[in-house]
């Protein structure tokens, strides 16, 4: 494919120099290559170039009042997930005071929170008759923004439609966090 | 005995469309290709396998660095001008039409409004992040949280905008894409810096927004 104009190099008889009408083509290959890889690096990071977006959607807060607008769920729905520091949750169901599964460390691997969040939205519509998940995020204030962005993550991934992020976090629970020595700066 | 002849033809294809059409998309892309505009403070965003990409345009950005240190950046600059005027009014302190037009050039901001003025007489190169300490905020709606208002007014701003544009293109006004309000947070930024932005988006009642994030591979 690729051919070289060579000239035939001159100097025959006579010593008539007999130039080889091409018709004057020139090899595009080597240009069109260089041109296509151009294109193909343009493409590519104007469209990598976007950074990714996660929506998240807040409740609506009343600001005038300031009133905590937390309502009280059946505590068999309800799973919350508390952010430690050093990448570690504490999680618990139903309420603080009588825990129906008691608080447990776990980590944001693929055995801990999103084995826990699988099998907890599998057993939680049997308890309550058909009654979703609902999961609270918890950061504490040793939580870092990583940790927030993975938890929500695996809300995604676990297919759990109803979820929120609450900063409002009890004293019991970061004495939690202490006490399993996760709550450090 | 009817031998055959197979008509031996060159191999070489005529190459010149393909380079033309080559070289046309390659104008093409080159021009499109918006260049990226460097970040004054530099965030090292948490991955997420989340698969939405940020809009392009209407956009306004809050980034929060890994020490809580806060910057604004607008997407646009008649937003940037028009939410300066209305600052301008509310903190009452007047620039001049050149600052106008250099703030409208500005990509990100890390001041202070009343240090706004220094930063705008700066030559955009000597814009550092050492120079900028952060936007003041905090929990309340006063005037000392001034991100609250700087995003209050970008909104407003933007909104103006848009709904002119749709009046002068005889489209409904009321049909406008609102502002996308993101959070670019750094991964190892504390939970109570990132609080305070999340409450000041709530105090105006901005419960949607969106967090900037890295691509995690699987």
């Amino acid at each position: 494919m690729a051919e070289l104009n060579q000239d035939s190099g001159g100097g025959k008889k006579g010593g008539k120099v007999r130039s080889k009408k091409n018709g004057g083509k020139v090899d595009l290959t080597a240009m069109v290559d260089l041109a296509f890889l151009l294109i193909t690096f343009f493409m590519l990071t104007t469209s990598l170039n976007k950074p990714q977006a996660m929506d998240v959607a807040m409740p609506d807060k009343n600001v005038e009042t300031d009133k905590n607008t937390d309502v009280n769920v059946d505590e068999h729905r309800s799973v919350t997930l508390v952010l430690g520091s050093d990448d570690k949750i504490v999680w618990y169901n139903g309420s603080i005071a009588s825990p129906i599964y008691p608080p447990a460390v776990i980590d944001y691997s693929k055995d801990g929170i999103r084995a826990v969040l699988q099998r907890m939205k599998a057993e939680v519509p049997k308890k309550t008759g058909g009654k979703d998940i609902i999961v609270v995020i918890r950061p504490s204030e040793q939580a870092v923004t990583r940790n927030i962005i993975d938890a929500l993550d695996e809300m995604k991934i676990a297919d759990i439609k109803r979820y929120m992020i609450s900063n409002r976090i009890m004293p019991e629970e970061v004495a939690l966090l202490e006490k399993e020595g996760i709550y450090n700066d | 005995m009817g031998k055959a002849k197979v008509k031996r033809t060159s191999t070489s294809i005529d190459m010149t469309a393909m380079c033309d059409v080559s070289f046309l998309l390659l104008t093409f892309f080159v021009l499109t290709a918006t260049a990226r505009t460097p970040e004054t403070l530099v965030v090292d965003t948490a991955p997420s396998y989340s698969q939405a990409k940020l809009p392009d345009g209407n956009l306004s950005v809050i980034t929060v660095g890994d020490e809580g240190k806060v910057f604004y950046s607008m997407s646009d600059p008649n937003v940037r001008a028009e939410t300066l005027k209305s600052m301008s009014s509310r903190y009452n302190i007047s620039f001049t039409a050149e600052e106008y037009e250099k703030f409208a050039l500005t990509e990100d901001f890390g001041v202070p409004i009343k240090n706004l003025k220094q930063l705008l007489a700066l030559e955009s190169g000597q814009r550092t992040v050492e120079l900028q300490k952060g936007v003041p905020v905090d929990s309340t709606m006063d005037a000392s949280n001034e991100l609250f208002h700087w995003v209050k007014e970008a909104r407003i701003a933007s909104a103006r905008i848009l709904k002119d544009r749709a009046l002068v293109d005889n489209k409904d006004p009321d049909d406008i894409e609102l502002m996308t309000v993101a959070i670019k947070a750094d991964g190892d930024a504390k939970f109570p810096s990132l609080n305070l932005i999340i409450e000041t988006l709530r105090n105006q009642k901005q419960n949607k927004f969106s967090f900037v994030t890295g691509l995690k591979a699987e």
